[in-house]
């Protein structure tokens, strides 16, 4: 039962990290998509594409603290005394990131409208570095089972230091190709170049920091960097695959494939993680089983789930379909 | 049952009595405050509001009714802002449960997280249906688009009694069974209905809608007062002002219950409600006054009050403040907050009781076709009054709960995060928190200013190419 409440947890990490990145991904290109006059389709355009989607998208998060706490009580204490730095600089940054985006949908004024963007554009980049950095600071061993680890070099590390910058890269990578399937589907042939050539960048930079990291890896974090290699190997491998079979879909500018390719990249790379770590839950501090709650806890988490599939897994298939067909307009 | 091994928390208080409070107590319990005192003013809207909102709905397509329509539509674009703003404000609280609170999470995670793991199901849901019923107005049927909205509504339902069994499982633990400290077993009925959680869930979920009602309510009262009297602010301010009518009479019949069931359940609480310092029979009941050393000043004393409404007779006797160990006993300035708490929550309570009265008199003599100004000003500020008596009746609980986190069984001094300075993050909160508000409160006048110019389109990114909308006054 322990493994399969952990096994829940890695795919609403899964989730979170594809649906939960792309939206968040969203916020590079908002941010950097320029001045009021020329970066107003593109932020339309994505705008029109979150709107109905990153609130849903966000419950992950929820889903998967919630698990934590409930099922792996200790390492969520362990986390919570040791990464409280960028997991309260995250916390913030979720709610600019939500207020800043709802906002700026009903301001009337550029004025307003730039600030709450700034917000939301920001604040979309600042969290998901800190989320990198906070895996990279458990995956190198750095949060102690009895938590009260060291406050800075527990993310401010090389392996936080590439997860950070992996995350922000990732998550701009995803939203570039789910923007670019999206100015497909709206027949806006201009943006969707606009964004594939964001993704083509996006890709190689995340393809060279990865594999730049698993150097930093085998310095940093050696047991992880011998685990991916020798346990995580073929889920890198599928991610590799998958990344380039993306990249070349993106220039040939296959719009339809770029989407599976690119989340099936991305949650590769951590359900590799995810496999290089067990049976530990806090790199080689904490095992699972040391973590988990009594049986009846997990056996209570266990229904949630299979409730859970039940009721928010055709919801979420309708809302997502809903939202394909163009049936969500604002 | 709790079970509990060796020896009891109240040996374990007398040790740490001396010890002096956690040097991050005070930051983490203003920051829970803070942070939960703006949550909860949003979770009616999550909850409620969407109600109001399908009953509008409803009308507009049973009947045809374009103003309704109107209403729908516009209190659907308010919802998706707020919404927005409260699941963001919601998840900040989740992070809290382990930087503020790490010890009650490595405690009691394995009991107290079950309940939010079912309200996981309930928000996801939540969200889903929102985007849909807020999206979908242009392009999914009208029927299909209305029905979209009911999932919203009873995953609200769902939520707000999962939190609630959570909130009242702290104040009435059980179901767990603890060895050494460590929880190793739990029953999970026992932990979802705990004692406290019917009355509680249901106390919310009345106020939760008494507080949506009224506030929409005023804001077309307040439209009224500026002379708008058309049918559009006439359903405005009725369709709401009958819910909240309906739910106000409700809940202090159900205040009225509860009080009895924490005189019985909670003496401590009842103890410091009504700022009780010594167990005797024939108390009365004190209203306003604050607790000092012993003996509450500045009050109004009725005679037999308190004995009268916990037992039906002078001669109940209740248990004081001198019934908790001594170890435990929260301080006068605790006591006289709760208590103060507890007399606004009540005297606000009974305010909007007066307006929904006040509301049914003049439905029945003239169907409100008239409403005099007072009436309107009156229930303008409707809104304001339930959200102070929501915010006091939370008071009341949570304060109500120290020393405590779980009755018993876990001190807040035990449960505050020990690591670092929580000070800058309360300041960070603080200071996210208030551009928030600004920026909802801009949000909202921007929404309002752009109907008032009677246009519903959304503004495109970029700059101005319309003149500024002339604001009607």
């Amino acid at each position: 039962m322990t493994t399969l409440v952990a096994s829940v947890l890695l795919t609403g990490i899964v989730a979170y990290g594809v649906f939960g990145g792309a939206d968040f991904g969203t916020g590079l290109w908002d941010l950097t998509a320029g001045g009021a006059q020329r970066g107003a389709r593109p932020r339309a355009l994505i705008d029109h594409a979150i709107g109905p989607v990153w609130e849903a998208n966000h419950t992950w998060l929820i889903f998967c603290l919630v698990l934590l706490w409930t099922g792996f009580p200790t390492a969520f204490a362990a986390i919570m005394t040791t990464q409280y730095i960028p997991l309260g600089i995250a916390a913030l940054g979720i709610v600019l990131r939500g207020s800043g985006f709802a906002f700026r949908k009903v301001s009337m004024h550029t004025a307003e409208q730039r600030l709450n963007g700034v917000a939301f554009a920001a604040s979309s980049v600042i969290t998901p570095f800190c989320f990198g950095a906070v895996v990279g600071g458990i995956a190198s061993d750095r949060v102690p089972a009895a938590g009260h680890g060291d406050p800075l070099a527990s993310w401010l590390n090389p392996t936080s230091i590439v997860g950070g910058v992996l995350a922000v890269l990732t998550c701009g990578y995803l939203a570039a190709i789910f923007l670019t399937a999206e100015a497909f589907r709206a027949g806006q042939p201009d943006l969707e170049r606009w964004f594939r050539r964001r993704a083509m960048v996006a890709a190689v930079a995340a393809g060279i920091t990865a594999l730049s990291g698993l150097f930093v890896l085998d310095h940093d974090a050696h047991r992880l960097y011998v685990r991916l290699l020798h346990v995580g190997w073929p889920f890198i491998a599928m991610s590799v695959i998958a990344g380039t079979a993306a990249l070349l879909a993106t220039v040939r500018g296959r719009a339809r494939l770029l989407r599976p390719l690119g989340v099936l990249a991305v949650a590769a790379v951590l359900v590799g993680w995810g496999a290089a770590q067990y049976p530990y839950l806090l790199g080689s501090q904490l095992s699972l089983t040391d973590a988990a709650s009594p049986p009846a806890t997990m056996t209570a988490l266990g229904v949630v789930t299979v409730a859970a599939a039940a009721l928010v897994g055709p919801s979420l298939v309708a809302l997502f379909v809903l939202t394909n067909r163009g049936r969500l307009t604002g | 049952m709790v079970t509990m091994a060796a020896h009891g928390p109240v040996s374990q208080i007398a040790v740490l009595a001396a010890a002096g409070a956690p040097s991050q107590l005070l930051p983490a319990r203003e920051q829970m405050a803070f942070t939960l005192g703006f949550h909860i003013v949003l979770v009616p809207f999550g909850v409620a509001f969407t109600f109001l909102m399908m009953i509008a709905n409803y009308r507009a397509l049973r009947h045809g009714d374009a103003d309704s329509l109107l209403l729908a539509q516009r209190w659907s674009k308010v919802a998706a802002v707020l919404f927005a703003v409260g699941a963001v404000s919601g998840t900040v609280l989740s992070f809290e449960m382990g930087l503020l609170w790490p010890g009650l999470m490595e405690r009691f995670g394995a009991a107290y997280g079950i309940p939010f793991a079912i309200e996981g199901i309930f928000f996801f849901l939540e969200a889903i249906f929102v985007a849909i019923y807020i999206y979908g107005w242009k392009r999914l049927s009208p029927w299909l688009h209305f029905w979209s909205g009911l999932p919203v509504v009873l995953s609200g339902i769902g939520g707000t009694l999962s939190v609630v069994a959570a909130n009242s499982w702290m104040n009435t633990p059980g179901g767990v069974t603890l060895r050494d400290g460590r929880v190793v077993d739990v029953d999970v009925a026992k932990i979802l209905f705990n004692r406290a959680f019917w009355y509680e869930a249901l106390h919310m979920l009345l106020a939760a809608y008494v507080v949506a009602a009224f506030t929409v309510a005023g804001v077309y009262a307040a439209g009224m007062l500026r002379g708008r009297h058309d049918r559009y602010h006439r359903i405005g301010l009725l369709l709401p002002l009958t819910v909240g009518s309906i739910a106000i009479p409700l809940q202090i019949l159900m205040g009225d219950v509860i009080a009895r069931k924490v005189f019985d359940i909670e003496p401590a609480k009842f103890a410091a409600i009504e700022a009780l310092p010594d167990t005797s029979t024939h108390v009365p009941e004190i209203l306003g006054g604050v607790l000092i050393d012993g003996k509450v000043r500045y009050g109004i004393s009725i005679p037999n009050g308190a004995s009268l409404l916990s037992g039906f007779s002078p001669s109940t006797r209740i248990r004081g403040l001198d019934a908790i160990p001594a170890a435990a006993r929260p301080p006068d300035r605790l006591v006289s907050i709760v208590h103060l708490a507890f007399d606004v929550m009540v005297g606000t309570g009974f305010a909007l009781l007066g307006l929904a009265g006040w509301f049914a008199w003049c439905w029945w003599r003239s169907r409100l076709r008239n409403p005099s100004r007072w009436f309107l000003r009156a229930t303008a500020i409707s809104g304001l009054i339930a959200v102070l008596s929501l915010e006091s009746g939370w008071v009341v609980t949570e304060v109500g709960r120290q020393p405590w986190t779980v009755v018993g069984l876990l001190l807040t001094r035990d449960a505050v995060q020990t690591s670092g300075n929580l000070w800058p993050l309360f300041a960070g909160a603080a200071t996210v928190y208030a551009g928030v508000s600004a920026g909802a409160v801009f949000a909202l006048r921007a929404l309002r200013r752009r109907w008032a110019a009677g246009s519903d389109l959304a503004t495109p990114y970029g700059p101005e190419d319309e003149p500024e909308p002339v604001s009607v006054a």
